[in-house]
């Protein structure tokens, strides 16, 4: 029982911070809402006993793609209203798409019998000991190409940050 | 029946556990001005009650008295939010840290731990990273430029410093293979303490410690000098009292996975160890008083300088050489 009430409140919450994130003309308060939305996304994950996902939920979502965001923001005028031009027909599409896909989602429980885990967890072993499990087994090529894909980025930041800060020491070096 | 001891129980626990941090947190504030004022060779507050000790008090009666001020320009809500966000999550890091060994009362073995995870340090720390919002968002709403000041340097640094506390952390979990705080508590009956083995990764660890509870080698984010009181300024009363609480329950958290982690926790758990326990703890909430005293702030340039070229490579050195010794 508790579960339940504990995923509808967490459902709740979810879909409500996130209706905010899309209807708020604030950009602070779209950003608060969207922080709190992945925060509540954890609790999910607690739910269904999957501990270490969650905490990266927390950790990877929160703590640092937010974050960034909201370093991001430092830069704008927080106080004054976005003002958006939206298109009617482009409000009819996404409305239309959304409206098929929670007709899915409300009709997928009535063929669950065929849903089954490619890689049920183990009694007795942890979360965290699984998903190391799959991901450096079955999964270990896409993992590796996603961590270079990572450092090309890394690298690619600091080389155009470094060419600027070069430019920077210069002017101030003919000064 | 069962689970019905058990939702008593954690309720218990959660209201303990919140009623000792928040009156910690007060007289932590009271063993600050009298450490600092020892090494300065002040008296510190003397006035009120016996040696000040009813200043705590005092202090209490003034910050929920006090007018709340809240700026006519700032954005309300989140003006209003964000103080709360750094105390809630402290409170919610604390939940996975055990405070002491299990022991025997009213009839029953007692777990002086509310939820048990198998993630626990992840977790806590985790949890702890979220708690950069509540100087942020209290920074980004102001509508005061030292405000967005101090939340710049808060993103900044709490960004980087997890970093560091993530790699430092990585090596000793490495050698003990579980995330579980009472996990590692084991390893190291058996194995000794883990700063004879880590030292790197203890120092690692407790100067990230500091730079994410925002101490004072570190505190850029309210640097009196230089952004008059970072993301503090607009705040006043209240308001401004839960930044504290939240700053000083996160100091106790750094100071509990300290011993925890490196320096043996609470070992077998007999109730001397666990004074033990609650002595060492003591001694790091010192420390990092002591270190107040004796160390002035370093500019946030020499900060990021100390974070990415320093303390990092450290931190993924001391990975890759434990990672070959703990394979060879």
């Amino acid at each position: 029982m508790f579960e339940t009430i504990a995923f509808y409140t967490f459902a709740f919450l979810i879909i409500s911070s996130f209706l905010v994130v899309v209807t708020s003309k604030n950009a602070l308060y779209s950003m608060s809402a969207l922080a709190s939305g992945m925060i509540f996304i954890s609790g999910l994950f607690f739910l269904l006993n999957a501990d270490f996902l969650g905490v990266v939920q927390l950790i990877v979502y929160t703590g640092a793609v937010i974050a960034l965001y909201a370093f991001a923001m430092i830069f704008f005028d927080t106080a004054k209203n976005v003002i958006e031009v939206n298109s009617k027909k482009m409000i009819f599409l996404l409305t239309s798409i959304s409206a098929i896909l929670v007709v899915f989602i409300m009709t997928a429980p009535i063929n669950s019998d065929a849903i089954q885990a490619l890689y049920p967890i183990h009694q007795g072993v942890g979360n965290t000991q699984d998903v190391g499990m799959v991901l450096f087994t079955k999964y270990l090529v896409p993992f590796e190409l996603a961590a270079v894909m990572l450092l090309v980025a890394m690298i690619g930041g600091i080389l155009m940050a470094g060419k600027k800060m070069d430019m920077l020491s210069d002017i101030e070096e003919t000064k | 029946m069962e689970l019905e001891v058990f939702i008593i129980q954690t309720l218990v626990k959660i209201l303990v556990v919140l009623l000792i941090f928040s009156a910690l947190a007060g007289f932590t504030t009271y063993l600050e001005r009298k450490v600092l004022a020892f090494m300065q060779r002040r008296l510190g507050p003397m006035t009120v009650g016996p040696f000040g000790l009813l200043q705590v008090l005092a202090d209490g009666i003034k910050l929920f008295t006090k007018e709340d001020i809240v700026p006519t320009n700032s954005i309300k809500p989140i003006f209003k939010i964000a103080p709360v966000i750094l105390p809630a999550t402290a409170f919610v890091a604390i939940a996975s840290v055990p405070l002491f060994p299990e022991f025997e009362a009213f009839g029953t073995t007692i777990h002086p731990i509310i939820v048990d995870s198998n993630v626990g340090v992840l977790y806590v720390l985790g949890i702890m990273a979220i708690g950069m919002f509540s100087p942020l968002l209290a920074g980004l709403s102001s509508g005061n430029k030292w405000s967005l000041l101090g939340g710049a340097r808060t993103a900044i640094q709490l960004l980087s410093f997890e970093v560091v506390t993530g790699l430092s952390i990585l090596a000793p979990l490495m050698l003990v293979g579980s995330l579980n705080l009472i996990d590692i508590n084991d390893y190291q009956i058996d194995n000794g303490w883990l700063v004879l083995t880590q030292p790197v990764a203890f120092v690692l660890f407790l100067i990230a410690g500091y730079a994410e509870t925002n101490r004072t080698p570190f505190d850029l984010l309210e640097h009196e000098a230089e952004v008059v009181s970072g993301y503090a300024t607009e705040y006043s009363g209240m308001r401004w009292g839960l930044f504290f609480i939240g700053e000083y329950v996160n100091m106790y958290i750094v100071a509990f996975l300290t011993v925890l982690i490196f320096f043996g926790g609470f070992g077998e758990g007999t109730l001397t160890d666990g004074f033990c326990y609650l002595g060492k703890v003591l001694f790091f909430i010192f420390l990092f008083l002591w270190t107040r005293a004796a160390w002035p702030h370093v500019r946030p340039d020499q900060l990021m300088w100390l974070t990415w070229k320093v303390l990092m490579p450290l931190a993924v050195i001391n990975v890759v050489i434990t990672g070959l010794v703990v394979m060879f």
